[in-house]
């Protein structure tokens, strides 16, 4: 199945967490903050939220800035 | 030399670092480091799926810093209410510097945004601390909408054309019951050094740093000149006058007591 991962179409397995896609993409430890359909999900959250076709899906993280 | 308190948070140095423009991560972290600094800004952006970097703060003793995220790139309160949760979600801080910013070319802060997200961030249980032009009234505003700090610009973000809003940030500095952040457009030592003499609490330096041929010597600088300024207000300024006053005495060798 497809998401909208960052502004782009991506391609996943089905019933995959938020958290296991973290890992897969090597994002699970470090300061980012994901935001799913919408909502802005507490650290905690994201291995119970599971992905279904078409969610929308943002990956954040700190950059320099002033 | 005493700590600036915002929102019950004790701060050494009064002297605050945007992370931005560095020319690498390591190059940012050694500044930060010289400016004596211990509160830096970030900002939130979106990771490169196909190509995730380290972040930016990999090189920084983030044990000995408060983070302080910013909103930049919200046009509209709305935006940034959107980033700063997410940059509660992705680093646990409260603290938030709220920028609305609509106008590209300028970057001049929107006070009835900035305002309008203020008062909500503030139900959120945010600490805010809002960027906002040097507008008396507006610091007022935010104060009473529960801000932790107001954040007056010096000159537009990034110009270094240093303290040109002076006189409105000294209207700001006499009425504060919060501490007064003087926020971008501080190009030199010297302007961050006015800004403390005025009175401000604390002064935020990003560009002037960043864009230096040599930010870590700069950052130094940066320091000095924020103590210096800090321990000149301590040590209590003489009046001024407009005649001369003889720092010599004028009488005991060529002019005789009394005929001076």
């Amino acid at each position: 199945m497809q998401i909208n991962l960052n502004g782009k179409r991506r391609e996943i397995q089905e019933g995959l967490s938020i958290g296991e896609l973290l890992r897969q993409l090597c994002l699970r430890s470090g300061l980012v903050a994901v935001e799913h359909n919408g909502e802005v999900l507490a650290p905690e959250a994201v291995d119970a939220r599971v992905l279904r076709e078409d969610d929308q899906l943002e990956v954040v993280r700190f950059v320099g800035g002033g | 030399m005493l700590p600036v308190v915002i929102a019950g948070v004790a701060l050494r140095s009064r002297l605050f670092i945007g992370t931005g423009k560095f020319s690498s991560p390591a190059v940012m972290a050694q500044a930060v480091e010289a400016s004596g600094s211990d509160l830096i800004t970030v900002a939130i952006r979106r990771v490169d799926i196909d190509a995730p970097s380290d972040s930016t703060l990999s090189a920084l003793d983030l044990s000995r810093l408060h983070l302080l995220p910013n909103t930049s790139g919200a046009r509209d309160a709305d935006e940034a209410i959107r980033l700063a949760k997410l940059a509660r979600a992705a680093c646990g801080t409260t603290w938030i510097k709220l920028e609305v910013t609509p106008d590209p070319n300028y970057l001049l802060p929107d006070p009835i945004e900035t305002l309008r997200a203020a008062e909500q961030l503030v139900k959120l249980g945010f600490t805010v601390l809002p960027y906002m032009n040097a507008d008396p009234v507006l610091a007022k505003h935010l104060t009473e909408a529960g801000c932790a700090t107001v954040m007056p610009l010096a000159a537009p973000i990034g110009s270094n054309l240093g303290l040109r809003t002076r006189d409105q940030i000294g209207i700001i500095i006499e009425q504060a019951s919060v501490p007064v952040v003087v926020d971008a457009g501080l190009g030199m030592p010297s302007h961050a050094a006015e800004a403390i003499e005025l009175g401000a609490d604390a002064v935020l330096v990003n560009t002037a740093i960043a864009i230096a041929h040599d930010p870590v010597t700069m950052a130094r600088a940066f320091r000095f000149a924020v103590e210096a300024a800090c321990l000149a207000r301590d040590a209590g300024p003489g009046d001024r006058a407009v005649r001369a006053r003889a720092s010599s005495p004028l009488t005991g060798f060529l002019r005789d007591e009394g005929s001076a």
